[in-house]
């Protein structure tokens, strides 16, 4: 507490972060005041940061975790032992310490990820000192305690996987089999979603419950459509049909602008943006489904989820195609009535008899 | 594959090979059916007004006298189920969308709790026209295989589109996933089955009214 | 050569067109058509349903005119259309059916099942699946003349006793007449008294009109039976005989087949229109009443009620001319339920009547005919078709119902006074 109270966190302000975050994941009352007690007594556990194909979009967010101070907090509790954005060191004795930490604190450090892992020409579209992602993650992953995938790319693949996907990128689930993996997507994440993971895992030692797809249900359980405080409009029909019109300015849905609100999981209807300034849909943007796999690929932003994902390619040629065979088949047929025809032979009464 | 994955499979692919199918099906039907063509009646016509294959694809649509009272459950099923298919495929505003991509324009609907109305009034009556296929001797001795399996192409997508909407059972991603592999499935079949009485309706009333019409008699 | 199954289908493939194409492919089994049957309403027997007397037929469309259908004949999923089959359904195609039509107008898909049965015939006859009692009848029209086996000199006979009745002459082969009657031979044998009701009409009406020695029968068996050949060579003698009279209307007698067979599927039958017109003895005298050629005196005193022959007002368009015509001699003339254009057929139309192993189903279907009788209950009933007078007084009687049946044009001729009889020169 000492330390938090040099950086200018009050006991009150601390307390009232861990109640917050507590609170933001559904736990019982009493686990705030277990969180605070944790994160104020425990000594820091080490966490190594990789940063793979990524576009450090996820640093940025999780440097934006609600409280300004809140990321001296957090490198005041975890001993961050190794984040390219954010350490002093560079070059050999950045690579230096990452070893350090690795033997000091084998079996128990916290590794989180965030970029995927291109395969492609054998890894080598993304290195770091030489080394390709896939054999530092290998490596580094073999002493880690559990694996943070954090943002869509080390989730899922991400943007980079997206067709046609040149680099061969995959996730780390992808890769790694025998650790246990939390996956936190979002393109980014939302900050304090990513700082309440790894205070529940600061806290009780083990990862919070995830559903299928590895996501804390606590913050990816309900869609977004369902927590939408537009559902309203929704459910009436009521519909904005451009960005600018009537609808948008009254604050309807926009589904039919695109909104993949209701095939995506995550807080933004929530917990939101921006210490709870707002979040896409309430800014009059549709949700993009950024914590979905392959939301890229998932047909045009701007498109209803009632509208086709790609353009129908092969319908026109369908219909020359189905006008051509129905030709064909009119003449044939056309001709197989004419041949009875001139087969006929005139009926005359003892043709009756067979 | 993951429910978005599955999702966006029926969306991209899935809808691009079933329309695809449906366009090229409903033509070579068209043609195969409409080409054989028909005789010029050379019989001295007698014209009345109102006796016509134009007035009888209208007027079929009316029951004949005494035939309401003889088979309701056949004309009023019908009828809802019908009138229901109409209003939720051509007045629900995601459908809408979906033909705006298709044709490039599109046209105004109904408020989505009207939908959701028809939804419910065009189940029940799909299930009734069921109940009756079942029961009554002749429909149930006309029946084959493809009366069912047609019911249930027409029965599925009502369903699994309602329940989307209304969250049931299984999570939005999956049930709009089913939904739309439902309407994929219903155009695959639709122009191979019974249920391209869609488009022969309109020849079959014609034909009847124009050779009756011919006759001076109002079909 | 004989009749076989090659030669059915042969026939079958050339008689179905883009209509029939397009009723196959629009049914969806509601089951309407047999609700407007009769043969179903008073048995109850799904058999009887009008679209499934058609099974045959609608799986050799499939397998010779659609691409699905040719396929799966290819891989054994459809199975070819078997002689034992079509024999299966002639009582279905024939005996079942008299092509009333009622079921053509309430398919809420618009099939028209009566045209296709129609078209079905072709086959079945061809393939030799026809029933006898039709085949005798088509074999007497056909050298005879007359489906009953009439002959000119019976003819000739009920001529000279109809101008004795009425002191009418009856004119035979009269070149340049206005009208050439026809007759059925119902008429000729049962009811005589029709010839001498024209006689009286056309004396009224101050038309000159004949009789034809090579073509007095109107009664068409090839149309019943179902095949356009021979319906040809019966329409043909009728066309030759109007054409070569010259007259300007051929009056088709109150015979239901026979209106149908000339005025509607003759030309068809011939190739080519007619250069004169052809009209039932019906709508004539409907004609004469609008143009007050027709003077009657007198009404019926009885409660009367008419039967529409299906051949004249749903099939053929004559409906409103006969309620003028009860209403000119009749003050107590009660409709039936679905009178007019919606009537239940008498059950022995089409060739029905003609098939002896098929009265008892006939006489099951009549109870529909009863029924309407019975909720009207006239003293009589009067019609305007000669086989629809014998079928009705074989089911009256059938069921001990003491009801006369009475033709029209009769009805109408007896309220015409009698003609003076102007005596001939130097008598």
């Amino acid at each position: 507490m000492a330390g938090l109270a040099q950086h200018g966190v009050s006991r009150r302000s601390f307390l009232k972060f861990c109640t917050t975050l507590a609170s933001a994941m559904a736990l019982p009352p009493a686990a705030g005041l277990a969180m605070a007690e944790a994160m104020a007594a425990a000594r820091r556990p080490s966490v190594i940061w990789l940063p793979f194909q990524e576009c450090t979009g996820c640093t940025e967010s999780i440097t934006r975790s609600h409280s300004p101070t809140i990321e001296s907090l957090i490198f005041n509790v975890i001993s961050l032992d190794y984040q390219e954005t954010l350490m002093a060191a560079a070059g050999h004795q950045a690579e230096e310490a990452l070893r350090q930490a690795i033997k000091d604190n084998f079996g128990k450090y916290l590794l989180i990820v965030d970029g995927s892992v291109p395969l492609g020409m054998d890894g080598a579209y993304s290195t770091i000192g030489g080394r390709s992602n896939l054999d530092t993650l290998k490596e580094v992953a073999k002493g880690a305690a559990a694996i943070v995938a954090m943002g869509s790319c080390a989730a899922f693949g991400g943007i980079p996987k997206a067709n046609p996907n040149p680099t061969g990128a995959v996730s780390v689930s992808d890769i790694i089999k025998d650790k246990p993996i939390v996956n936190i997507p979002g393109c980014p994440p939302i900050p304090v979603v990513m700082t309440g993971v790894l205070a529940h895992y600061l806290t009780f030692g083990s990862l919070p419950e995830l559903d299928k797809l590895g996501r804390p249900k606590a913050f990816y359980g309900e869609t977004i459509h369902d927590r939408c405080y537009r559902r309203a409009f929704y459910d009436q029909g009521k519909f904005a049909k451009t960005f600018d019109d009537e609808g948008a300015r009254n604050g309807w849905c926009l589904f039919e602008l695109g909104c993949k609100g209701p095939v995506t999981y995550n807080a933004c209807a929530t917990t939101k943006w921006n210490g709870g300034t707002s979040w896409p849909v309430e800014s009059g943007h549709g949700c993009l489904g950024c914590s979905e796999p392959d939301f890229w690929d998932a047909g045009s932003f701007y498109k209803a989820l009632s509208m086709p994902a790609d353009p129908l390619k092969t319908v026109a040629g369908a219909a020359v195609a189905g006008a051509a065979v129905g030709v064909a088949v009119s003449f044939v047929n056309r001709a197989k009535k004419s041949a009875a025809k001139a087969a006929h032979e005139t009926t005359t009464l003892p043709d009756l008899e067979k | 594959m993951g429910e978005l994955q599955f999702l966006t499979w029926v969306r991209g692919t899935g809808l691009n090979l079933a329309i695809s199918i449906f366009l090229l099906g409903v033509l070579v039907r068209l043609l195969e059916i409409y080409s054989l063509g028909r005789k010029k009646d050379l019989a001295e016509p007698r014209s009345v007004g109102g006796a016509s294959g134009m007035n009888t694809v209208f007027r079929r649509s009316i029951p004949p006298e005494g035939m309401l009272k003889n088979s309701p459950i056949t004309y009023i099923g019908g009828y809802v189920f019908h009138i229901g298919l109409v209003i939720i495929i051509f007045l629900f505003a995601p459908h809408i969308k979906f033909f705006q991509d298709l044709l490039g324009f599109s046209w105004p609907g109904l408020p989505s709790q009207a939908v959701d109305f028809a939804a419910v009034l065009t189940i029940v009556a799909l299930l009734l026209i069921l109940f009756d296929r079942i029961s009554k001797p002749v429909k149930r001795y006309l029946s084959t295989f493809q009366d069912w399996f047609t019911w249930a192409l027409t029965f599925l997508p009502v369903l699994t589109g309602w329940m989307a909407v209304q969250h049931l059972l299984l999570p939005y991603t999956t049930m709009l996933a089913l939904h739309i592999l439902t309407v994929e499935l219903l155009l695959v079949f639709l122009p191979f089955t019974k249920l391209f009485h869609a488009f022969t309706v309109f020849g079959s009333r014609w034909y009847n009214g124009t050779v009756n019409g011919h006759k001076g008699v109002a079909v | 050569m004989s009749a076989s199954l090659e030669k059915g289908v042969r026939v079958l493939k050339e008689v179905i067109d883009a209509p029939i194409a397009s009723y196959f492919s629009s049914c969806v089994h509601c089951g309407l058509c047999a609700e407007a049957c009769l043969f179903y309403t008073e048995t109850g027997d799904p058999k009887y349903t009008p679209i499934h007397k058609l099974e045959p037929m609608r799986r050799l469309y499939e397998q010779e005119y659609t691409v699905l259908g040719r396929l799966k004949k290819l891989i054994g999923l459809s199975k070819a259309v078997t002689d034992a089959e079509l024999a299966e359904w002639q009582e279905l195609v024939y005996n079942s059916c008299t092509l009333c039509g009622r079921c053509s107008v309430v398919c809420p898909v618009g099939n028209d099942i009566v045209y296709m049965v129609r078209k079905f015939r072709e086959g079945m006859s061809a393939s030799g699946n026809a029933p006898v009692g039709i085949k005798g009848a088509a074999n007497r029209t056909i050298t005879i003349g007359s489906p009953m086996g009439v002959k000119l000199p019976a003819v000739k006979a009920q001529m000279r006793h109809v101008e004795e009745d009425y002191g009418l002459p009856i004119p035979m082969d009269a070149e340049g007449a206005e009208y050439l009657v026809m007759l059925s031979s119902m008429e000729i044998m049962n009811f005589p008294e029709y010839l001498g009701a024209i006689a009286k009409i056309m004396n009224q009406a101050g038309k000159t009109w004949t009789l034809c020695s090579t073509a007095f029968e109107a009664t068409n068996a090839g149309m019943q039976i179902g095949n356009s050949d021979l319906a040809r060579v019966i329409v043909s003698r009728i066309v030759e005989a109007a054409e070569k009279l010259k007259v300007k209307t051929v009056i088709s007698p109150e015979c239901g087949h026979a209106y149908t067979a000339l005025r509607w599927e003759g030309a068809n039958l011939m190739g080519r229109s007619f250069g004169f017109k052809v009209r039932h003895i019906i709508e004539v005298l409907g004609e004469f009443q609008e143009q007050g050629l027709l003077k009657t005196e007198g009404f019926e005193t009885d409660r009367l009620t008419f039967h529409d022959p299906c051949q004249l007002a749903r099939r053929g368009g004559v409906i409103k001319q006969q309620r003028n015509l009860m209403n000119m001699v009749s003050k107590n003339f009660v409709e039936m339920p679905d009178a007019g254009f919606m009537n239940w057929c008498c059950g022995g139309g089409g060739g029905a009547s003609a098939i002896e192993e098929g009265e008892e189903l006939r006489m099951e279907a009549f109870k529909k005919k009863k029924s309407q009788f019975d909720a009207v209950k006239p003293d009589r009933v009067v019609t305007a078709c000669a086989n629809c007078r014998i079928v009705m007084e074989e089911g009256l009687e059938h069921y001990n119902m003491n009801l006369p049946v009475v033709g029209l044009t009769e009805m109408i001729a007896d309220h015409i006074p009698n003609p003076v009889v102007a005596k001939p020169e130097g008598s």
